[in-house]
C-alpha cells in the first residue's frame, strides 16, 4: 500500500520535506513522460480534447519548460466530435506550439479499412482502433502517450504506466512486464511499440483537482448548459445529426454537462446545474456513480467490453 | 495478501464509501449468474477475463481509496508461492505491507513468506491482520499466541515497524471503527492505524541524488543559452548554490537555479521532478549522476545483490543482461550465484548455479560500464534495479544492491 499524502506537519522550525499528494502525481507523471522521450525517442501524445488528455498535455509542456514538447500530438478524430472540443482543441495545440497530426476515421472508412456500423446504435468508437493503428505505422511512433486512468476500468486497472504492445498493436495482458519502482523497461523490437499512461495513478477527483487547482482550459461541455437531449437505455444523449432517435424518444431541453468526453454517438450527459470548476469537484467528490457507468455506453457491451476493446489495439 | 484479502479489501473500500452504486450493482448481478452464493467482492478486483473465470487473482491490481487525511493506492497481489515476483512487484513501490493471518490456521508458510518479501524490499511498515476472529469467539488467547509466534519469526527478518490487529473482515471489527467484541484489545483499529502511520521520515533525505534523465535545450532566442538538467531527486535535498559533483566525469559546478514550470524553487527533495541549471558549462548527458562532492555514490563496475527471477528462462551463471538502474543502462554479466534463498525457509543453497522464475538469490554481477550506486537498505532509489533479456526484451529480474 503507498500512502500518497500526510497533513503538512512542521516540528519545530524543522521542515518534514512533504508533497501535496497532487504534487506527488504530477511528479510521477512528468518522470514518465521524461523517460519514454529519451529512451524510446519517436514518441507522440494522444489528445481527445477530454479532461484526461488536457492534464496530460498540461504536463508534457511543463516535462520539457522552457523548451517545446519533443514530440507531436495527435487526435484520432471519429468525425462524430461535440463542435465545441474541436474548437478547443485547436486553440490548446496552437497555444502550447505544439504540432497536430489528425488520424481520420472517415478516411480508413473511405479506404475501405473499416466497415462503418449501421443503426441507430452505430458508433465509430469501435473503429479508432484501427485508424489509430494504422496512424502509428504510418509515422513510425514507438510510443504513444494516453490519458487513461486505472480507476476508470477494472481492464486497466491491470494495465502497466508502460504498456508493451506487439507488432499488431495488441495488449496481452497475461504477459506483461513486470513494473518495479521507477524503473521502466523500453526495449522494443522493430515493429513494436509502447502505450504510456501517465496518469495511471490518478483518480476522476484527482484530475479535477488538479484543473482546478493549475486552471487548466477545458471544453465549454464540461460545464453546465442547456441542450437539447434525448434519454436512452437511462442514459441522456446530446441530439445531433450523428445520431438516429429509436421510435419514442423524444429530444427535450435540459441543463446538462459532460463527465467524459467521446464520439457524440456513445458519450452521454449528465444533468447538472455545475457551472463552474468549483462546482463539478464538489459534484464529482459526492457522486455515488462511475464517470464510465454513468456515461459511456462502449462499456456496456459485456463483461469485458474494455479488455477485449484494448486487446485490438484500443488506447 | 492472503486469506480474506478481497474481503478485506470490499470492506475497505465500502466503508470508506470508495466502491460506487454502478460497480456494486454490477458485482452483484455477476455474482447471481455465476452462482455464487453472496456478494463476491473478489470480482472487483479480479479485472480480467481469466481471473474471474477461474476465480484466481493473477496479477497486481491497483486500487484507490481517500478518506478525509490521506489517500491510498491498493497494490493487491496474488498471494501464493507461484505469484512471488507480482508480490515483489506490488512491494517494490509500497509504504506499508498488509499481511493476513487467518485466526483459526494460525502463522502458515504464506504469512512468513509475505513478511520475508516485505522485508527484502524493505517496506518500512507492516500490519499483521489476524482476521476471521469472529470464527474463534473473539478470543484474546488466539491473537496472543499468533502475535508471540509471528514476532519470533519476524526477529530473524529486518523490520522495525509492525503492527497486529485482531479483525473481523467479514463483519467489519475493527476495521473502520474499533470492535465492541474484543475490549481486550487497545489499540486502534486499522483504517486509523493506516491514516496515522508516520511515512514522510521513511525518505532518504540525507544523501543528494539526481538522475539526470533529460537535457532541456530550447534553442530558441528566448532562451538561447538555457541548458538544463531534468530529473526526479532521488533522495537527499538540493539548493541553489550547493556544490554539486557530476558523475561520471567527476567535474564540479554550483547549482545555479532550480526551475520548475511556475518559476525557480529555493530547494528540491524526493520526489519533485525539476530541472536544475548549474553555474558552470561542464559536460551533462543522460545517465548522469548529479550528487553532492562529499556524499557520493559508488562507482560500482562489480555488485552483490539480491534478485527475484520473474522469468520462465532460467538465469544461469555467466550469462549476459541488461541492467537499468536509475536513468542509466549498462550490460551485466552474471559472474556468480552466491546462493539461492528458500523464501519459506530462510535456508540458503549455496549449492545452486541458478534460479528459477520467482527463485529469489545473491548474485555477483560484472558491468560494462561503472553505475552509481547505493545500498539498497539505505536508498531504494538509488539501490533498485532491473535486468533485461538482450533477446526478448522482457524485464526478467528485480535487483537491490546490497
Amino acid at each position: 500500500m503507498s500512502v500518497l499524502d500526510s497533513p503538512p506537519e512542521a516540528r519545530g522550525d524543522h521542515m518534514t520535506y512533504e508533497i501535496s499528494h497532487l504534487r506527488a502525481l504530477e511528479s510521477e507523471a512528468i518522470h514518465v513522460i521524461r523517460e519514454v522521450a529519451a529512451d524510446l525517442e519517436s514518441g507522440v501524445l494522444l489528445f481527445s480534447g477530454g479532461k484526461d488528455s488536457a492534464v496530460l498535455l498540461h504536463l508534457a509542456r511543463k516535462a520539457f519548460h522552457p523548451a517545446a514538447l519533443p514530440f507531436p500530438v495527435m487526435h484520432v478524430d471519429t468525425g462524430h466530435n461535440f463542435p465545441e472540443v474541436i474548437e478547443y482543441r485547436d486553440r490548446m495545440v496552437a497555444d502550447v506550439g505544439a504540432e497536430l497530426i489528425v488520424a481520420s476515421v472517415q478516411e480508413s472508412i473511405d479506404k475501405g479499412r473499416v466497415v462503418e456500423e449501421k443503426g441507430p446504435r452505430a458508433s465509430r468508437n469501435r473503429l479508432q482502433s484501427v485508424t489509430l493503428l494504422d496512424a502509428l505505422e504510418e509515422h513510425g511512433f514507438k510510443a504513444a502517450f494516453g490519458g487513461a486512468r486505472r480507476d476508470e476500468e477494472r481492464a486497466r486497472a491491470k494495465e502497466r504506466i508502460m504498456s508493451f504492445r506487439d507488432d499488431f498493436g495488441q495488449w496481452d495482458p497475461k504477459a506483461q512486464r513486470p513494473e518495479l519502482w521507477n524503473l521502466y523497461n523500453g526495449y522494443i523490437k522493430p515493429g513494436e511499440g509502447v502505450r504510456v499512461f501517465p496518469l495511471s495513478n490518478w483518480t476522476e477527483l484527482d484530475v479535477w483537482q488538479y484543473i482546478s487547482e493549475e486552471g487548466i482550459d477545458l471544453p465549454s461541455i464540461y460545464f453546465a448548459h442547456e441542450r437539447l437531449v434525448f434519454r436512452r437505455d437511462g442514459m441522456l444523449y446530446a441530439t445531433s445529426e450523428f445520431v438516429e432517435l429509436l421510435p419514442g424518444e423524444k429530444p427535450f431541453a435540459e441543463s446538462v454537462r459532460f463527465r467524459t468526453v467521446g464520439d457524440m454517438s456513445c458519450t452521454g450527459a449528465v444533468a447538472s446545474e455545475a457551472a463552474t470548476l468549483e462546482a463539478v469537484v464538489a459534484e464529482i467528490a459526492a457522486t455515488r456513480i462511475t464517470e464510465r457507468g454513468e456515461t459511456r455506453a462502449d462499456d456496456r457491451v459485456s463483461e469485458a467490453a474494455m479488455e477485449d476493446r484494448k486487446k485490438e489495439g484500443y488506447f | 495478501m492472503d486469506d480474506g484479502k478481497s474481503t478485506l479489501i470490499g470492506r475497505l473500500l465500502y466503508d470508506t464509501k470508495s466502491i460506487f452504486e454502478d460497480q456494486l450493482e454490477h458485482v452483484e448481478q455477476s455474482s447471481k449468474r455465476r452462482g455464487d452464493g453472496y456478494t463476491n467482492l473478489a470480482l472487483l478486483t479480479d479485472g480480467l477475463r481469466a481471473e474471474r473465470e477461474q476465480g484466481i487473482t493473477i496479477d497486481v491490481a491497483y486500487r484507490y481509496f481517500h478518506t478525509p487525511r490521506r489517500k491510498f493506492i491498493i497494490a493487491d497481489t496474488p498471494g501464493h508461492e507461484q505469484y512471488t515476483r507480482n508480490m515483489v512487484t506490488g512491494a517494490s513501490t509500497a509504504d506499508l505491507a498488509l499481511v493476513l493471518v487467518d485466526a483459526r490456521k494460525g502463522v502458515l508458510e504464506q504469512s512468513r513468506r509475505h513478511a520475508f518479501i516485505a522485508s527484502l524490499l524493505r517496506i518500512p511498515h507492516l500490519v499483521v491482520c489476524v482476521n476471521k476472529m469472529d470464527l474463534v469467539d473473539w478470543d484474546q488467547s488466539v491473537f496472543d499466541r499468533i502475535t508471540a509466534e509471528f514476532s519470533g519469526w519476524l526477529a530473524k527478518l529486518d523490520i522495525h515497524d509492525v503492527t497486529f490487529i485482531p479483525i473481523s473482515a467479514l463483519h467489519g471489527d475493527n476495521v473502520v471503527d474499533r470492535s465492541a467484541k474484543m475490549p481486550w484489545y487497545a489499540g486502534s483499529s486499522l483504517l486509523y492505524h493506516l491514516e496515522h502511520v508516520h511515512v514522510a521520515s521513511d525518505r532518504n533525505l540525507r544523501d543528494p541524488r539526481f538522475p539526470v534523465q533529460w537535457v532541456v535545450r530550447p534553442m530558441t532566442d528566448e532562451h538561447h543559452d538555457y541548458r538544463g538538467y531534468a530529473g526526479e531527486v532521488a533522495s537527499g535535498v538540493l539548493r541553489t548554490g550547493d556544490e554539486v559533483v557530476v558523475l561520471p566525469s567527476g567535474k564540479t559546478s554550483r547549482i545555479a537555479s532550480i526551475d520548475v514550470f511556475e518559476g525557480e524553487l529555493e530547494e528540491a527533495y524526493p520526489p519533485l521532478s525539476v530541472t536544475l541549471r548549474l553555474e558552470d558549462d561542464i559536460d551533462v548527458s543522460r545517465g548522469d549522476m548529479i550528487c553532492r562532492p562529499e556524499n557520493r555514490p559508488t562507482e560500482a563496475r562489480e555488485i552483490d545483490a539480491m534478485v527475484c527471477w520473474m522469468s520462465e528462462r532460467p538465469l544461469s551463471p555467466s550469462s549476459r543482461y541488461r541492467i537499468k538502474h536509475t536513468s542509466r543502462a549498462a550490460l551485466a554479466k552474471v559472474d556468480e550465484v552466491r546462493y539461492r534463498i528458500d523464501v519459506n525457509s530462510l535456508h540458503r543453497d549455496k549449492e545452486a548455479n541458478g534460479l528459477e522464475l520467482n527463485e529469489i538469490g545473491r548474485l555477483r554481477l560484472r558491468l560494462s560500464t561503472p553505475l552509481f550506486v547505493d545500498e539498497y537498505r539505505r536508498n531504494r532509489a538509488t539501490g533498485s534495479f532491473i535486468l533485461i533479456d538482450e533477446s526478448t526484451n522482457d524485464t526478467v529480474g528485480a535487483g537491490m544492491v546490497l
